[in-house]
Protein backbone atom coordinates (compact mmCIF):
# COMPACT_ATOMS: atom_id res chain seq x y z
CA UNK A 1 0.00 0.00 0.00
CA UNK A 2 1.56 3.36 -1.05
CA UNK A 3 0.34 6.75 0.58
CA UNK A 4 1.26 9.70 -0.43
CA UNK A 5 0.28 13.33 1.18
CA UNK A 6 -1.79 15.25 -0.45
CA UNK A 7 -1.85 18.18 1.80
CA UNK A 8 -0.31 18.62 5.00
CA UNK A 9 -0.71 20.50 7.85
CA UNK A 10 0.55 23.74 7.17
CA UNK A 11 -0.87 23.55 3.69
CA UNK A 12 -4.30 22.35 5.00
CA UNK A 13 -3.97 25.09 7.67
CA UNK A 14 -3.41 27.75 4.65
CA UNK A 15 -6.44 25.87 2.38
CA UNK A 16 -8.89 26.30 5.31
CA UNK A 17 -7.92 29.82 5.76
CA UNK A 18 -8.93 30.39 1.87
CA UNK A 19 -11.86 28.38 2.41
CA UNK A 20 -13.06 30.82 5.06
CA UNK A 21 -12.20 34.28 3.14
CA UNK A 22 -14.09 33.02 0.02
CA UNK A 23 -17.18 32.09 2.26
CA UNK A 24 -16.89 35.47 3.69
CA UNK A 25 -16.34 37.22 0.35
CA UNK A 26 -19.77 35.55 -1.02
CA UNK A 27 -21.73 35.75 2.59
CA UNK A 28 -20.74 39.03 3.76
CA UNK A 29 -22.19 38.72 7.67
CA UNK A 30 -23.70 35.07 7.18
CA UNK A 31 -27.01 36.61 8.62
CA UNK A 32 -28.49 34.08 6.15
CA UNK A 33 -26.19 31.91 6.24
CA UNK A 34 -26.32 28.53 7.73
CA UNK A 35 -23.49 25.36 8.16
CA UNK A 36 -24.26 21.57 7.60
CA UNK A 37 -21.61 19.09 8.14
CA UNK A 38 -22.14 15.71 6.67
CA UNK A 39 -21.85 13.40 8.92
CA UNK A 40 -19.97 10.90 9.62
CA UNK A 41 -16.45 12.56 8.73
CA UNK A 42 -17.68 16.11 7.24
CA UNK A 43 -18.63 17.55 10.50
CA UNK A 44 -15.26 17.85 11.84
CA UNK A 45 -14.05 19.84 8.84
CA UNK A 46 -17.48 21.91 9.52
CA UNK A 47 -16.23 22.23 12.97
CA UNK A 48 -12.90 23.28 11.76
CA UNK A 49 -14.28 26.46 9.50
CA UNK A 50 -17.07 27.24 11.61
CA UNK A 51 -14.81 28.07 14.88
CA UNK A 52 -12.20 29.89 12.04
CA UNK A 53 -15.39 31.89 10.78
CA UNK A 54 -16.40 32.98 14.11
CA UNK A 55 -12.92 34.68 15.08
CA UNK A 56 -13.09 36.12 11.33
CA UNK A 57 -16.38 37.49 11.39
CA UNK A 58 -17.22 37.70 15.03
CA UNK A 59 -20.26 35.98 15.09
CA UNK A 60 -21.99 32.57 15.79
CA UNK A 61 -23.26 31.27 12.79
CA UNK A 62 -25.55 28.31 12.87
CA UNK A 63 -24.16 24.95 12.63
CA UNK A 64 -25.69 21.91 12.37
CA UNK A 65 -25.01 18.32 11.12
CA UNK A 66 -27.12 16.08 8.49
CA UNK A 67 -26.76 12.43 7.84
CA UNK A 68 -27.88 11.45 4.51
CA UNK A 69 -28.26 7.61 5.56
CA UNK A 70 -31.56 7.16 4.89
CA UNK A 71 -31.46 8.94 1.66
CA UNK A 72 -28.67 6.90 0.08
CA UNK A 73 -29.17 5.02 -3.19
CA UNK A 74 -27.39 1.82 -2.40
CA UNK A 75 -29.84 0.48 0.72
CA UNK A 76 -30.56 -3.49 0.11
CA UNK A 77 -27.64 -3.03 -2.40
CA UNK A 78 -25.04 -3.86 0.26
CA UNK A 79 -24.24 -6.58 2.54
CA UNK A 80 -24.65 -4.49 5.68
CA UNK A 81 -27.16 -1.83 6.01
CA UNK A 82 -25.34 1.76 6.30
CA UNK A 83 -24.87 2.84 10.09
CA UNK A 84 -27.06 6.04 10.27
CA UNK A 85 -25.40 8.56 12.54
CA UNK A 86 -26.96 11.64 14.57
CA UNK A 87 -28.63 14.57 12.61
CA UNK A 88 -28.95 17.93 14.52
CA UNK A 89 -30.45 21.07 13.13
CA UNK A 90 -31.63 22.97 16.17
CA UNK A 91 -32.84 25.84 13.53
CA UNK A 92 -34.82 26.37 10.81
CA UNK A 93 -33.43 26.18 7.12
CA UNK A 94 -36.22 27.75 5.71
CA UNK A 95 -35.16 31.17 3.29
CA UNK A 96 -31.75 30.27 4.51
CA UNK A 97 -28.62 30.10 2.56
CA UNK A 98 -27.04 26.87 3.07
CA UNK A 99 -23.15 25.55 3.29
CA UNK A 100 -22.78 22.16 2.65
CA UNK A 101 -19.80 20.51 4.31
CA UNK A 102 -17.99 17.38 3.53
CA UNK A 103 -14.51 15.92 3.66
CA UNK A 104 -14.37 14.47 0.24
CA UNK A 105 -16.19 14.91 -3.02
CA UNK A 106 -16.22 11.60 -5.18
CA UNK A 107 -18.81 9.89 -6.80
CA UNK A 108 -21.53 12.70 -5.50
CA UNK A 109 -23.67 10.06 -4.41
CA UNK A 110 -23.79 11.23 -0.31
CA UNK A 111 -24.13 14.48 -1.91
CA UNK A 112 -27.21 13.90 -3.30
CA UNK A 113 -28.50 12.01 -0.77
CA UNK A 114 -28.15 15.02 1.64
CA UNK A 115 -29.57 17.15 -0.53
CA UNK A 116 -32.97 15.26 -0.37
CA UNK A 117 -32.26 14.53 3.56
CA UNK A 118 -32.10 18.57 3.56
CA UNK A 119 -35.22 19.07 1.43
CA UNK A 120 -36.80 17.25 4.52
CA UNK A 121 -36.06 20.49 6.90
CA UNK A 122 -37.39 23.28 5.18
CA UNK A 123 -36.74 25.44 1.05
CA UNK A 124 -33.39 27.04 1.66
CA UNK A 125 -33.31 30.19 -0.44
CA UNK A 126 -29.54 28.75 -2.15
CA UNK A 127 -27.49 26.00 -1.10
CA UNK A 128 -23.92 25.74 -1.39
CA UNK A 129 -21.27 22.34 -1.08
CA UNK A 130 -17.66 23.18 0.21
CA UNK A 131 -15.43 20.35 0.18
CA UNK A 132 -12.01 19.74 1.21
CA UNK A 133 -11.08 17.71 -1.57
CA UNK A 134 -12.73 16.92 -5.14
CA UNK A 135 -11.60 13.83 -6.86
CA UNK A 136 -11.91 14.64 -10.16
CA UNK A 137 -12.86 12.15 -12.79
CA UNK A 138 -14.83 9.87 -10.20
CA UNK A 139 -18.44 11.43 -10.45
CA UNK A 140 -21.34 9.69 -11.04
CA UNK A 141 -23.57 12.20 -11.09
CA UNK A 142 -23.45 15.80 -12.17
CA UNK A 143 -22.78 17.23 -9.06
CA UNK A 144 -20.05 20.02 -8.31
CA UNK A 145 -18.53 22.22 -5.82
CA UNK A 146 -18.63 25.79 -4.71
CA UNK A 147 -15.40 26.02 -2.62
CA UNK A 148 -12.72 23.66 -3.11
CA UNK A 149 -9.86 23.52 -0.60
CA UNK A 150 -7.66 21.12 -3.73
CA UNK A 151 -8.48 19.40 -6.91
CA UNK A 152 -7.09 15.73 -7.15
CA UNK A 153 -7.14 13.55 -9.96
CA UNK A 154 -7.47 10.00 -8.92
CA UNK A 155 -8.58 7.01 -10.05
CA UNK A 156 -11.84 4.84 -8.79
CA UNK A 157 -9.44 2.35 -6.68
CA UNK A 158 -7.41 4.97 -5.18
CA UNK A 159 -8.37 6.18 -1.58
CA UNK A 160 -8.03 9.38 0.30
CA UNK A 161 -7.84 9.32 3.87
CA UNK A 162 -8.24 12.36 5.78
CA UNK A 163 -6.78 12.53 9.08
CA UNK A 164 -7.82 15.74 11.64
CA UNK A 165 -7.03 16.86 14.96
CA UNK A 166 -10.63 16.35 16.20
CA UNK A 167 -11.04 12.81 14.81
CA UNK A 168 -7.80 11.59 17.35
CA UNK A 169 -5.30 11.88 15.16
CA UNK A 170 -1.69 13.56 15.93
CA UNK A 171 -1.98 16.02 12.91
CA UNK A 172 -4.11 17.52 10.45
CA UNK A 173 -2.83 15.56 7.04
CA UNK A 174 -4.73 14.37 4.16
CA UNK A 175 -3.19 11.34 1.85
CA UNK A 176 -3.44 10.02 -1.39
CA UNK A 177 -3.25 6.01 -1.15
CA UNK A 178 -3.01 3.56 -3.90
CA UNK A 179 -4.48 0.17 -3.00
CA UNK A 180 -2.69 -3.02 -4.36
CA UNK B 1 -21.12 -4.74 12.81
CA UNK B 2 -23.94 -2.97 11.81
CA UNK B 3 -25.69 -6.00 11.07
CA UNK B 4 -28.20 -8.10 12.83
CA UNK B 5 -27.23 -11.88 13.53
CA UNK B 6 -30.77 -12.83 12.50
CA UNK B 7 -32.63 -12.68 8.95
CA UNK B 8 -35.88 -12.22 11.07
CA UNK B 9 -37.21 -10.72 14.50
CA UNK B 10 -39.02 -14.01 15.86
CA UNK B 11 -38.62 -13.06 19.36
CA UNK B 12 -35.69 -11.42 21.36
CA UNK B 13 -34.73 -15.02 22.68
CA UNK B 14 -32.57 -15.35 19.67
CA UNK B 15 -31.26 -11.78 19.74
CA UNK B 16 -27.55 -10.97 21.53
CA UNK B 17 -26.89 -7.74 23.43
CA UNK B 18 -25.33 -6.48 20.62
CA UNK B 19 -28.25 -6.96 18.13
CA UNK B 20 -30.56 -4.92 20.69
CA UNK B 21 -28.17 -1.89 21.01
CA UNK B 22 -27.86 -1.62 16.97
CA UNK B 23 -31.74 -1.27 17.26
CA UNK B 24 -31.98 0.75 19.94
CA UNK B 25 -28.76 3.22 18.27
CA UNK B 26 -30.81 2.77 14.74
CA UNK B 27 -33.83 3.72 16.42
CA UNK B 28 -32.30 6.85 17.94
CA UNK B 29 -31.50 8.15 14.43
CA UNK B 30 -35.42 7.13 13.48
CA UNK B 31 -36.85 9.05 16.69
CA UNK B 32 -34.91 12.20 15.65
CA UNK B 33 -36.53 11.56 11.73
CA UNK B 34 -40.33 11.20 13.01
CA UNK B 35 -39.94 14.53 14.93
CA UNK B 36 -38.67 16.26 11.65
CA UNK B 37 -41.60 18.42 9.86
CA UNK B 38 -41.74 15.86 7.17
CA UNK B 39 -41.27 12.74 8.81
CA UNK B 40 -40.34 10.82 5.86
CA UNK B 41 -37.26 8.57 4.62
CA UNK B 42 -37.09 6.69 1.29
CA UNK B 43 -34.71 3.63 2.28
CA UNK B 44 -37.23 1.18 1.42
CA UNK B 45 -38.95 2.72 -1.23
CA UNK B 46 -38.61 -1.00 -3.30
CA UNK B 47 -39.66 -2.95 -0.26
CA UNK B 48 -42.98 -4.40 -0.09
CA UNK B 49 -44.39 -5.68 3.32
CA UNK B 50 -47.28 -6.73 4.39
CA UNK B 51 -49.23 -7.18 7.92
CA UNK B 52 -50.80 -10.32 8.46
CA UNK B 53 -52.76 -10.11 11.94
CA UNK B 54 -54.72 -13.67 13.09
CA UNK B 55 -55.38 -11.48 16.27
CA UNK B 56 -57.01 -8.57 17.22
CA UNK B 57 -54.73 -5.55 17.41
CA UNK B 58 -54.95 -1.81 17.25
CA UNK B 59 -51.50 0.25 18.71
CA UNK B 60 -49.20 -2.48 17.31
CA UNK B 61 -50.75 -2.75 13.38
CA UNK B 62 -51.02 1.27 13.65
CA UNK B 63 -47.67 1.53 14.82
CA UNK B 64 -46.48 -0.88 12.54
CA UNK B 65 -47.95 0.74 9.30
CA UNK B 66 -46.61 3.84 10.26
CA UNK B 67 -43.35 2.77 10.83
CA UNK B 68 -43.45 1.00 7.49
CA UNK B 69 -45.02 4.43 6.21
CA UNK B 70 -42.60 6.70 7.40
CA UNK B 71 -40.09 4.49 5.64
CA UNK B 72 -41.78 4.71 2.54
CA UNK B 73 -42.59 0.79 1.95
CA UNK B 74 -45.49 -0.33 0.19
CA UNK B 75 -47.52 -1.93 2.43
CA UNK B 76 -50.50 -4.15 2.40
CA UNK B 77 -53.00 -5.04 5.85
CA UNK B 78 -54.75 -8.59 6.18
CA UNK B 79 -56.80 -9.36 9.31
CA UNK B 80 -58.55 -12.45 9.48
CA UNK B 81 -62.36 -11.48 9.86
CA UNK B 82 -61.93 -10.58 6.22
CA UNK B 83 -60.00 -12.96 4.68
CA UNK B 84 -60.22 -16.76 3.25
CA UNK B 85 -59.19 -17.90 6.77
CA UNK B 86 -62.79 -18.01 7.03
CA UNK B 87 -63.24 -20.43 4.47
CA UNK B 88 -60.65 -23.13 5.64
CA UNK B 89 -57.73 -21.75 4.10
CA UNK B 90 -53.80 -22.83 5.70
CA UNK B 91 -51.64 -20.30 7.57
CA UNK B 92 -49.05 -21.31 4.73
CA UNK B 93 -51.12 -21.39 1.87
CA UNK B 94 -52.60 -17.57 2.80
CA UNK B 95 -48.90 -16.48 3.12
CA UNK B 96 -47.86 -17.86 0.08
CA UNK B 97 -50.52 -16.55 -2.13
CA UNK B 98 -49.35 -13.36 -0.40
CA UNK B 99 -45.96 -13.62 -0.82
CA UNK B 100 -46.67 -14.52 -4.75
CA UNK B 101 -47.51 -11.06 -4.84
CA UNK B 102 -44.20 -10.43 -4.81
CA UNK B 103 -44.19 -8.89 -1.15
CA UNK B 104 -40.45 -9.08 0.73
CA UNK B 105 -41.61 -8.65 4.52
CA UNK B 106 -44.28 -10.18 6.46
CA UNK B 107 -45.33 -8.78 10.11
CA UNK B 108 -47.67 -11.72 11.72
CA UNK B 109 -49.37 -11.78 14.73
CA UNK B 110 -50.91 -14.87 15.39
CA UNK B 111 -52.57 -16.36 18.44
CA UNK B 112 -50.86 -19.91 17.92
CA UNK B 113 -47.27 -19.77 19.71
CA UNK B 114 -44.49 -20.40 17.49
CA UNK B 115 -47.06 -19.46 14.16
CA UNK B 116 -43.97 -17.02 13.03
CA UNK B 117 -40.83 -19.40 13.62
CA UNK B 118 -42.77 -22.30 11.45
CA UNK B 119 -43.15 -19.63 8.74
CA UNK B 120 -39.53 -18.59 8.86
CA UNK B 121 -38.82 -22.39 8.10
CA UNK B 122 -41.25 -22.41 4.99
CA UNK B 123 -41.05 -18.80 3.22
CA UNK B 124 -38.43 -16.70 2.16
CA UNK B 125 -39.57 -13.00 3.36
CA UNK B 126 -38.18 -11.71 6.26
CA UNK B 127 -40.29 -11.98 9.23
CA UNK B 128 -41.56 -9.72 11.89
CA UNK B 129 -43.56 -11.39 15.02
CA UNK B 130 -46.20 -9.25 15.67
CA UNK B 131 -46.81 -11.41 18.79
CA UNK B 132 -47.37 -15.31 18.83
CA UNK B 133 -50.10 -16.44 21.41
CA UNK B 134 -48.62 -15.96 25.36
CA UNK B 135 -45.13 -16.27 23.71
CA UNK B 136 -43.31 -13.46 22.70
CA UNK B 137 -44.39 -10.08 21.62
CA UNK B 138 -40.44 -9.12 20.51
CA UNK B 139 -41.00 -5.10 19.12
CA UNK B 140 -42.60 -4.30 22.17
CA UNK B 141 -40.20 -5.50 24.58
CA UNK B 142 -37.38 -3.43 22.59
CA UNK B 143 -39.81 -0.41 22.92
CA UNK B 144 -40.19 -0.76 26.75
CA UNK B 145 -36.64 -1.20 26.77
CA UNK B 146 -35.91 1.56 24.43
CA UNK B 147 -38.04 3.45 27.04
CA UNK B 148 -36.28 2.93 29.98
CA UNK B 149 -32.76 3.92 28.61
CA UNK B 150 -34.63 7.30 27.37
CA UNK B 151 -36.16 7.98 30.63
CA UNK B 152 -32.95 6.75 32.96
CA UNK B 153 -29.86 6.72 30.84
CA UNK B 154 -29.21 2.82 30.46
CA UNK B 155 -31.21 -0.54 31.27
CA UNK B 156 -28.17 -1.94 32.94
CA UNK B 157 -28.45 -2.63 36.48
CA UNK B 158 -31.85 -1.15 36.62
CA UNK B 159 -34.53 -2.90 38.87
CA UNK B 160 -37.28 -3.55 36.95
CA UNK B 161 -40.35 -5.16 38.52
CA UNK B 162 -43.16 -6.38 35.95
CA UNK B 163 -46.60 -6.56 37.00
CA UNK B 164 -49.75 -8.44 36.68
CA UNK B 165 -50.71 -11.32 34.73
CA UNK B 166 -47.34 -12.54 34.13
CA UNK B 167 -48.30 -16.08 32.86
CA UNK B 168 -50.83 -15.62 29.73
CA UNK B 169 -48.11 -11.87 28.71
CA UNK B 170 -46.12 -12.21 25.98
CA UNK B 171 -44.86 -8.90 26.48
CA UNK B 172 -43.87 -10.11 29.89
CA UNK B 173 -41.44 -13.57 28.66
CA UNK B 174 -39.65 -11.17 25.82
CA UNK B 175 -39.35 -8.25 28.05
CA UNK B 176 -37.61 -10.43 30.46
CA UNK B 177 -35.13 -11.96 27.73
CA UNK B 178 -34.55 -8.79 27.02
CA UNK B 179 -34.32 -6.63 29.95
CA UNK B 180 -31.77 -9.69 31.30
CA UNK B 181 -30.04 -9.18 28.06
CA UNK B 182 -28.85 -5.85 28.82
CA UNK B 183 -27.75 -6.21 32.17
CA UNK B 184 -31.08 -4.91 34.47
CA UNK B 185 -32.58 -7.24 37.73
CA UNK B 186 -36.14 -8.29 36.93
CA UNK B 187 -39.00 -9.03 39.42
CA UNK B 188 -42.10 -10.56 38.24
CA UNK B 189 -44.79 -9.49 40.57
CA UNK B 190 -48.79 -11.04 40.71
CA UNK B 191 -50.80 -13.52 42.38
CA UNK B 192 -49.52 -17.12 42.56
CA UNK B 193 -51.50 -18.47 40.17
CA UNK B 194 -50.55 -16.11 37.55
CA UNK B 195 -47.05 -16.38 37.72
CA UNK B 196 -45.63 -19.58 35.87
CA UNK B 197 -44.63 -22.35 37.85
CA UNK B 198 -40.45 -21.90 36.72
CA UNK B 199 -39.97 -18.55 36.03
CA UNK B 200 -37.26 -18.10 38.45
CA UNK B 201 -35.28 -20.52 36.14
CA UNK B 202 -35.33 -17.18 33.69
CA UNK B 203 -33.37 -15.69 36.77
CA UNK B 204 -36.08 -13.31 37.96
CA UNK B 205 -37.16 -12.82 41.48
CA UNK B 206 -40.72 -13.83 42.10
CA UNK B 207 -42.65 -11.41 44.41
CA UNK B 208 -46.59 -12.25 45.46
CA UNK B 209 -47.12 -8.67 46.93
CA UNK B 210 -47.25 -5.88 45.20
CA UNK B 211 -46.05 -3.13 47.55
CA UNK B 212 -43.07 -4.69 48.12
CA UNK B 213 -42.14 -4.60 44.26
CA UNK B 214 -43.04 -1.42 43.93
CA UNK B 215 -40.49 -0.38 46.77
CA UNK B 216 -37.85 -2.56 45.19
CA UNK B 217 -37.87 -1.37 41.67
CA UNK B 218 -36.85 1.70 39.30
CA UNK B 219 -39.27 0.96 36.93
CA UNK B 220 -42.44 -0.81 37.11
CA UNK B 221 -43.87 -2.55 33.99
CA UNK B 222 -47.84 -2.92 34.52
CA UNK B 223 -49.83 -5.73 32.75
CA UNK B 224 -53.50 -6.02 31.58
CA UNK B 225 -55.17 -8.78 33.23
CA UNK B 226 -55.83 -10.91 29.80
CA UNK B 227 -59.20 -12.34 30.51
CA UNK B 228 -59.57 -13.42 26.74
CA UNK B 229 -56.51 -16.07 27.44
CA UNK B 230 -57.86 -16.97 30.59
CA UNK B 231 -60.17 -20.29 30.56
CA UNK B 232 -60.42 -21.05 34.09
CA UNK B 233 -60.79 -18.33 37.19
CA UNK B 234 -57.52 -17.34 38.50
CA UNK B 235 -58.61 -15.20 40.87
CA UNK B 236 -62.06 -14.44 42.95
CA UNK B 237 -62.97 -11.33 40.68
CA UNK B 238 -61.74 -8.45 38.75
CA UNK B 239 -62.51 -6.03 41.76
CA UNK B 240 -60.71 -8.23 44.33
CA UNK B 241 -57.82 -8.09 41.91
CA UNK B 242 -57.73 -4.53 42.05
CA UNK B 243 -57.88 -4.22 45.35
CA UNK B 244 -54.72 -5.88 46.05
CA UNK B 245 -52.86 -5.45 42.71
CA UNK B 246 -54.31 -2.00 41.72
CA UNK B 247 -51.47 0.44 41.21
CA UNK B 248 -53.29 4.17 42.52
CA UNK B 249 -51.36 6.99 42.31
CA UNK B 250 -50.97 7.39 45.90
CA UNK B 251 -49.08 4.08 46.01
CA UNK B 252 -46.72 6.22 44.06
CA UNK B 253 -46.59 9.24 45.46
CA UNK B 254 -46.08 7.26 49.06
CA UNK B 255 -43.28 5.38 48.20
CA UNK B 256 -39.75 6.70 49.36
CA UNK B 257 -38.58 7.65 45.78
CA UNK B 258 -40.01 8.50 41.90
CA UNK B 259 -39.84 5.01 39.90
CA UNK B 260 -41.08 5.12 36.30
CA UNK B 261 -44.53 3.47 35.43
CA UNK B 262 -44.99 1.39 32.18
CA UNK B 263 -47.97 -0.15 30.16
CA UNK B 264 -47.76 -1.94 27.12
CA UNK B 265 -51.76 -1.14 26.54
CA UNK B 266 -54.38 -1.49 25.96
CA UNK B 267 -55.08 0.08 29.92
CA UNK B 268 -58.19 -0.99 31.89
CA UNK B 269 -58.41 1.77 33.43
CA UNK B 270 -59.74 1.20 37.96
CA UNK B 271 -58.12 -2.53 37.05
CA UNK B 272 -54.40 -3.18 37.16
CA UNK B 273 -54.20 1.01 37.23
CA UNK B 274 -56.10 4.09 38.28
CA UNK B 275 -56.14 6.67 36.32
CA UNK B 276 -54.66 9.03 38.10
CA UNK B 277 -51.53 6.42 38.38
CA UNK B 278 -51.89 5.89 34.79
CA UNK B 279 -51.90 10.19 33.87
CA UNK B 280 -49.38 10.66 36.91
CA UNK B 281 -46.13 12.48 35.97
CA UNK B 282 -44.64 8.63 37.03
CA UNK B 283 -45.84 7.31 33.44
CA UNK B 284 -44.18 6.91 30.89
CA UNK B 285 -46.78 5.57 28.69
CA UNK B 286 -47.12 7.86 25.76
CA UNK B 287 -43.42 7.95 25.04
CA UNK B 288 -43.61 4.26 24.87
CA UNK B 289 -46.07 4.42 22.36
CA UNK B 290 -44.05 7.34 20.43
CA UNK B 291 -40.95 5.25 20.56
CA UNK B 292 -42.69 2.12 19.17
CA UNK B 293 -42.74 3.82 15.33
CA UNK B 294 -39.12 4.29 15.54
CA UNK B 295 -37.92 0.81 17.25
CA UNK B 296 -40.26 -0.61 14.54
CA UNK B 297 -38.73 1.81 11.83
CA UNK B 298 -34.98 0.38 13.06
CA UNK B 299 -35.91 -3.12 12.63
CA UNK B 300 -37.75 -2.65 10.22
CA UNK B 301 -34.55 -0.99 8.24
CA UNK B 302 -32.33 -3.76 9.63
CA UNK B 303 -33.48 -6.50 8.46
CA UNK B 304 -34.42 -5.05 4.84
CA UNK B 305 -31.01 -4.10 4.42
CA UNK B 306 -28.96 -7.08 5.19
CA UNK B 307 -29.52 -9.22 2.00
Amino acid sequence: MQKKIVLDSQLLDITLNRLCQQLIEAHHDFSETVILGLQPRGIFLAELIHAKLKTLVKKQIPLGYLDATFHRDDFRRRDVPAKASETRIPFAIENKNVVLIDDVLFTGRTVRAALDAMIAFGRPAKVELLVLVDRTSTRDLPISADYVGKYVDTLESQKILVELVAQGHKQNKIWLINKD
Amino acid sequence: MSKLSQRHLLGIKNLTRQDIELIFETADNFKEVINRPIKKVPSLRDVTIANIFFENSTRTRLSFELAEKRLSADVINFSTSNSSVKKGETLLDTVNNILAMKVDMVVMRHASVGAPHFLAKHIKANIVNAGDGTHEHPTQALLDAFSIREKLGSVEGKKIAIIGDILHSRVALSNIFALKKLGAEVMVCGPPTLIPKFISSLGVKVEWEVQKALEWCDVANVLRIQLERQQIKYFPSLREYSLYYGITKKTLDDLKKDIVLMHPGPINRGVELTSDAADSHHSIILDQVENGVAVRMAVLYLLAGAN
